[in-house]
């Protein structure tokens, strides 16, 4: 099982950071939340995947032999709480830019950092 | 006495009251703001006797939910944790006092409720000692500062909040990525017990790459080059009292997770160390000359947070019990510093209308209090005797040279001039050369209403002159802290007590 996921968390990584890499911050968001996944199928084969018996104890019993590890579990739970919450906050701070600012293309968003010619102007401002 | 359980969460919880209460007087400016200024005392409050408990080298711990460790989530802290709380608790206050009398954020009543939720993200992630629970804290930081740095809704504020949210963004699922790794490795997320175990591990690559990972994950969140770009693209574009509290404490976090980590976790190795010497190396000189070619009184400070980070890095790289002692006092020292600064910038900034140095001056005439205020911090910054600087320097290049890491202290040194270059130009700039006569003159407020704003800035410089007099006590702190640094054991037996007295 184990190498099919880590296929699966090397696709989905690979697909972000190409989605990352674009200019258009839509695409932008849907990496993130790629990315996020990936990261949350990463813990889950960090804990091993093996049994799929619930980690229960039963009345007679003080310990349990083979279960699933349900620590990922609540690790991936709480991943995902807060990946939703981010790119939920995310998609509206970029619906709001794109409302005042037009533009989707993170290149040409210039605003906190305007480009100005030294020729023009006596060289005291940023040229990044 | 309180019991150790109720001093470690107490500084959890008053940021969470302040958090929940502001939110509920979201219709009432006056109260809300009574009810921030109240939460921050008590969180004061909280810290000192947080510090008191463990000042005489004392590691509190405890465990929530009653589950030991290393099963349950631990909260420890050792000296450096509470004086990084201590450190926010006087942050919190002064940046709330400050607020009172300055307009920037007035109207905003999220403001308030974020402002708590920054402090208790910043507090947590100091004070637990569970790697994945750093992780959420983190979060909570980055949350709440995604929210203030977007307050405003201005062009810029849009603009630079998008870079700074995506940048973050992706940083923090490298540090999730990296904790996911570490706990495949070892099977234990307390930071005690991966300290216990992490040395088990045969195969010493994949401790490298763990240890890189997690180096890279804090390197962006401290700034560190090459990974400071989204610091000066987004910070000048925040409110003051906003940038204020980010300068002092956001990229400090990355600063202390990285020193716990690296002296608990993955002890420095030698070629460890001379990557994170060189990479501080380069971020002193990166930052200062990144200021040295800005004219926007926010853009130099931003820079200088950069090439402060630097110095900071030095006793990791070092990783002497001295060079360690000199990082916990240059952090302290530095957190004070810059948001005084930044603070400061906000009254010229509201005095004379810009943060351009070309369309100011002309203020030791106009406000000689604040010129007095300046010079404390500003020269401080740049490391000048008696001032808290000097000592924070002397800790770092003394160790430097003893170790025989001259480029260290050579470059702090430099680094140091040309952080006095900076900080002569503003002063230059803004407070003594003629206004300009093209801008209309510096506004006349009426004096009570900036009374506030000085009361904030005259703590902060008074707190850098009492570091700066009478270092001894400071560095007597610090040594201890280091101390328990260097000796993990003491914090790994104060947090795993009841575990390991079995074995």
């Amino acid at each position: 099982m184990e190498p099919l996921y880590i296929l699966a968390i090397g696709a989905m990584a690979g697909v972000a950071a190409y989605l990352l890499m674009s200019r258009n911050v839509l695409r932008m968001v849907l990496g993130l939340l790629l990315l996020g996944n990936a990261a949350n199928l990463t813990i889950f084969v960090a804990g091993r995947l093996g049994s799929s018996v619930p980690p229960l104890i039963t009345g007679d019993q003080t310990t349990i032999a083979v279960s699933a590890n349900p620590l990922p579990q609540a690790l991936i739970l709480t991943a995902i709480v807060i990946s939703f919450s981010l790119v939920a906050f995310t998609v509206v701070l970029l619906h709001k830019a794109h409302q005042r600012l037009h533009i989707v293309d993170t290149e040409k968003m210039r605003e906190a950092e305007p480009v100005r010619s030294i020729a023009t102007h006596d060289s005291s401002e940023t040229k990044q | 006495m309180m019991s150790s359980h109720l001093l470690l969460t107490a500084p959890i919880a008053a940021p969470l009251i302040g958090l929940a209460l502001t939110t509920l007087l979201w219709r009432s400016p006056q109260q809300q703001r009574i009810a921030s200024l109240a939460a921050g005392f008590i969180f004061l409050w909280s810290a000192i006797a947080l510090l008191a408990a463990t000042m005489d080298g004392t590691i509190l711990a405890t465990q929530f939910g009653s589950w030991d460790a290393p099963f349950g989530i631990s909260f420890v802290a050792d000296n450096l944790a509470s004086a990084m709380v201590l450190i926010t608790a006087i942050m919190a206050v002064t940046i709330a006092i400050y607020q009172l009398t300055d307009p920037e954020e007035n109207g905003r009543p999220m403001f308030h409720p974020l402002y708590h939720g920054l402090l208790l993200g910043v507090t947590g992630a100091f004070m637990t000692g569970d790697i994945f629970n750093m992780y959420v804290w983190f979060e909570i930081m980055l949350v709440s500062s995604f929210g203030l740095l977007v307050l405003g809704g201005t062009k810029e504020q849009l603009d630079a909040g998008v870079k700074y949210v995506m940048l973050n963004l992706v940083m923090t699922t490298l540090f999730l990525v990296a904790v996911a790794f570490l706990y495949g490795a070892t099977g234990t997320l307390n930071m005690a017990d991966l300290a216990h175990r992490v040395p088990m591990i045969e195969n010493t690559g994949l401790t490298a790459v763990l240890a890189l990972l997690f180096f890279l994950a804090f390197a962006s969140k401290a700034a560190l080059f090459p990974l400071f770009f989204w610091l000066p693209a987004s910070y000048h574009t925040a409110s003051t009292p906003v940038l204020a509290i980010f300068a002092g404490l956001l990229t400090k976090v990355g600063v202390y997770a990285i020193v716990r980590c690296f002296t608990l976790i993955f002890p420095v190795t030698d070629g460890l160390a001379s990557m994170i010497g060189i990479i501080a190396a380069l971020t002193m000189i990166t930052g200062v000359l990144g200021a040295a070619s800005h004219f926007d009184i926010r853009k130099i400070l931003s820079f200088h947070i950069i090439s402060q980070i630097g110095y900071m890095l030095v006793g990791v790289a070092l990783a002497t019990p001295l060079a360690l002692a000199g990082s916990v006092l240059y952090i302290v020292h530095h957190i004070i510093v810059k948001a005084n600064l930044f603070l400061i910038g906000g009254v010229i900034k509201r005095k004379t209308g810009s943060y351009q140095l070309k369309a100011i001056g002309g203020l030791h005439r106009a406000a000689p209090f604040l010129a007095i205020m300046f010079c404390i911090p500003a020269l401080s910054l740049a490391g000048l005797p008696p001032l808290s600087g000097f000592w924070a320097k002397y800790l770092v290049v003394k160790p430097s040279l003893d170790t025989g890491n001259w480029y260290l202290a050579a470059t702090a040194l430099i680094v140091g001039v040309l952080t006095l270059y900076s900080m002569l130009k503003i002063w230059n700039e803004a407070f003594w050369k003629a206004p300009p006569e093209s801008v209309p003159m510096i506004t006349q407020a009426s004096g009570g209403a900036f009374a506030l704003q000085y009361v904030a800035i005259a703590v902060l410089s008074v707190i850098t002159l009492c570091i700066g007099l009478n270092p001894e006590p400071f560095v007597t702190f610090s040594v201890e802290a280091a101390d328990q640094l260097t000796n993990s054991s003491r914090y790994i037996n104060a947090v795993m007590e009841s575990s390991y007295a079995d074995d």
